[in-house]
């Protein structure tokens, strides 16, 4: 107790300071994940990409951010062990946000494409089972996340099969590709608009303040589907088509259409992953928080602190600001060959099982997501070839993240301890 | 930070590599026009010349041949299968291969063709290059057919490409048949070795249109197993 009143404001800062940290770090090399395939299928421009990103990231963070970030903070400890002794999940979530930005600098530096979501999973778990005790950890629900890595790239795929191959029955299999593509897209641009405002009007919305019944939220989320498809349509009427574009490739002017479409989905991924990831640098930073400024009780009701999704929001869109730029450009030129009617595909489905997953609390990694979406694309036939090694390397990397964020928690947690109980 | 992207799970795409082999080949195969022009006027040093110019194409062929061997290591995911792939590109450059063939024989030995010849001679090649022609513009539509998932409208049009390469092939044995027959009359006031050769390179000639088809067929193959 005492050193949570001695030293309450200094372990506020150094949680924030490490929170902000490894937001910075999201921003900086996770989000490149989120708008890549916009890059590659020349959808966007790195600059729009970065824009985009920067609004929807801050909105998506701060608007459906709330959920995860509740898991992270309570969810996954039993709080109850640490009544007596609420300094020490203090350390434990200040090492755990060390742990995992460790984990991430030294894993971006190698080059591995790990994942924040599970190197901060594996950090919390790890300084709790083994730093204080296996029974303070709720494995049920530690249980749910790690199936929860396995089922959401599935499910991603799953829609994404679905949603190519709708897209080739509408569109591509017809006499007149580029009238079906100009009457159909903007109904997809409908259902991004609806997937994603409907997730944060009945989930994300509330810390905000503003309460909807379930119907209203409903009402209102088509609303936002439809305005966003009016939009879309208009650009899309406005659009200048080139007859002789289609001389190479005849579906040339079909997948301008279809890059509109695209510029929709890219803004519902970076808005998916700022209400999914952001979670991952606050989570931590809110426990400490709620507990140092009830002046060491741990109250499983108390409310975030109202600058507490702000510190990450910025922190993800400086990272853009900083290093994005450079980051989506390395990645963003690899690609060959992704035209927008797959990464439409990928993008929306990837992004709709994201948020579904930040309105239900469950921290989920966003790259894996997306990487299922786009194996479900390639089920469908619509890639031309995906490297299966990637995706092994992607696997590996998330069984080695776990122990590997446990363990360097683990040892920040005891080097605190040591250090602020002398 | 470097790149730690899951982006590298896209990998190069095999197919516009394939078409442009596939354009390459059917360039080389095209240079037996001017070729065999310089032949019919004996001009030997502008058949050189023009020898040259396929040797040259029949390279390039390769150049591109062992790329796409060399982008097409195992583990990648496709919606064709990579040994169909293989084939289909082996069998593309066989048509580049007997194209150079054609003309080394025909410059090693200054083979002419007997004047009485030449017209139906030169219909003959045009028919079996229309042959490699529509090779062409079937695999050329190959990301075409990826973009439509290789179903429907896409797939029926190259159905029906692959049929007209038939009949094109087709249209080349009617005309090899004929040729063959007035080289007969002639052979008897022909060098016998020339004579012997000559049937060689219609043969030959006829074989353009017949690995085309076959270029067509592995293509159907290809498309039968997705």
């Amino acid at each position: 107790m005492d050193i949570i009143t001695s030293y309450g404001t200094l372990l506020v800062l150094l949680a924030a300071g490490f929170g902000f940290f490894m937001a910075w770090g999201i921003g900086a090399n996770d989000v490149a994940n989120a708008m890549g395939t916009s890059v590659g299928s020349k959808a966007l421009t790195i600059k729009q990409a970065i824009i985009v990103a920067m609004i929807f990231e801050f909105a998506g963070a701060y608007l459906a951010g709330g959920e995860v970030t509740s898991t992270i903070r309570k969810g996954i400890i039993d709080s109850g062990y640490f009544v007596d002794t609420p300094e020490l999940l203090v350390f434990g979530m200040i090492a755990s946000l060390l742990a995992a930005g460790t984990w991430l600098l030294i894993a971006s530096y190698l080059g591995w494409p790990v994942s924040t979501t599970h190197s901060i999973i594996g950090a919390i778990v790890g300084f709790a089972a083994v730093g204080v005790g296996v029974e303070t950890v709720t494995w049920s629900k530690v249980g749910g996340i790690v199936g929860s890595w396995v089922i959401t790239p599935m499910i991603a795929g799953l829609i994404a099969y679905f949603i190519f191959l709708s897209a080739q029955r509408l569109i591509f299999d017809r006499s007149n590709p580029l009238e079906m593509a100009k009457r159909y897209v903007p109904l997809y641009m409908v259902l991004t608009g609806f997937m994603i405002s409907l997730v944060t009007i009945t989930k994300g919305l509330k810390h905000v303040g503003i309460n909807f019944t379930t119907l209203e939220g409903f009402g209102l989320a088509l609303v936002v589907g439809i305005v966003v498809g009016i939009i879309g349509k208009v650009v899309i009427e406005r659009i200048k088509f080139d007859p002789a574009a289609d001389k190479d490739m005849h579906y040339t002017n079909v997948e301008r259409v279809f890059a509109v479409l695209m510029v929709v989905t890219a803004c519902a991924m970076a808005f998916a992953h700022g209400s999914n990831d952001v979670a991952n640098a606050i989570g931590p930073l809110a426990a400490v928080v709620s507990i140092v400024s009830s002046g060491g009780e741990i109250a499983s009701t108390a409310k975030l602190a109202w600058w507490v999704l702000p510190v990450g929001a910025i922190g993800i869109v400086a990272g853009l600001a900083m290093l994005g730029k450079r980051v989506i450009a390395t990645i963003g030129n690899g690609i060959t060959h992704l035209t927008p009617s797959r990464g439409f595909a990928a993008e929306l489905s990837a992004a709709t099982t994201v948020v579904l997953a930040s309105g239900t609390g469950l921290p989920i990694s966003t790259t894996q997501t997306l990487v299922g979406a786009v194996l479900g694309v390639g089920m469908a036939r619509g890639i031309a070839a995906l490297n299966l090694s990637v995706v092994r390397n992607i696997v590996v990397s998330w069984v080695v993240t776990l122990p590997a964020g446990a363990i360097m928690s683990i040892i920040f947690y005891f080097i605190l301890k040591t250090i602020f109980t002398v | 930070m470097s790149a730690n992207s899951f982006l590298g799970v896209f990998a190069k795409s095999p197919i516009k590599p394939m078409i442009e082999h596939i354009e390459q080949v059917c360039d080389c195969a095209m240079a037996l026009k001017p070729f065999f022009q310089a032949v019919y006027k004996n001009d030997w040093k502008a058949v050189e010349q023009a020898r040259n110019d396929i040797v040259q194409k029949e390279k390039a062929a390769d150049a591109i041949k062992r790329d796409i061997r060399l982008n097409l290591p195992g583990g990648l995911f496709m919606p064709v299968e990579r040994t169909d792939l293989l084939e289909l590109v082996s069998q593309q450059d066989r048509i580049a291969n007997k194209a150079k063939d054609i003309s080394g024989l025909v410059m090693g030995r200054e083979l002419g063709i007997p004047e009485s010849m030449v017209e139906g001679f030169d219909a003959y090649l045009n028919r079996c290059l229309d042959a490699a022609d529509k090779a062409k513009e079937t695999i050329g539509e190959f990301d075409d057919l990826l973009e439509a998932g290789f179903r429907g409208r896409e797939r029926n049009l190259v159905d029906k490409l692959i049929s007209e390469l038939d009949a094109i092939e087709h249209d080349t044995d009617q005309l090899q048949i004929k040729l063959r027959r007035q080289l007969r009359e002639l052979e008897l006031d022909m060098n016998p070795l020339d004579a012997m050769f000559l049937y060689r390179i219609l043969d030959w000639v006829g074989d353009l249109a017949d690995l085309s088809e076959r270029v067509g067929a592995r293509f159907e193959l290809m498309l039968a197993r997705v």
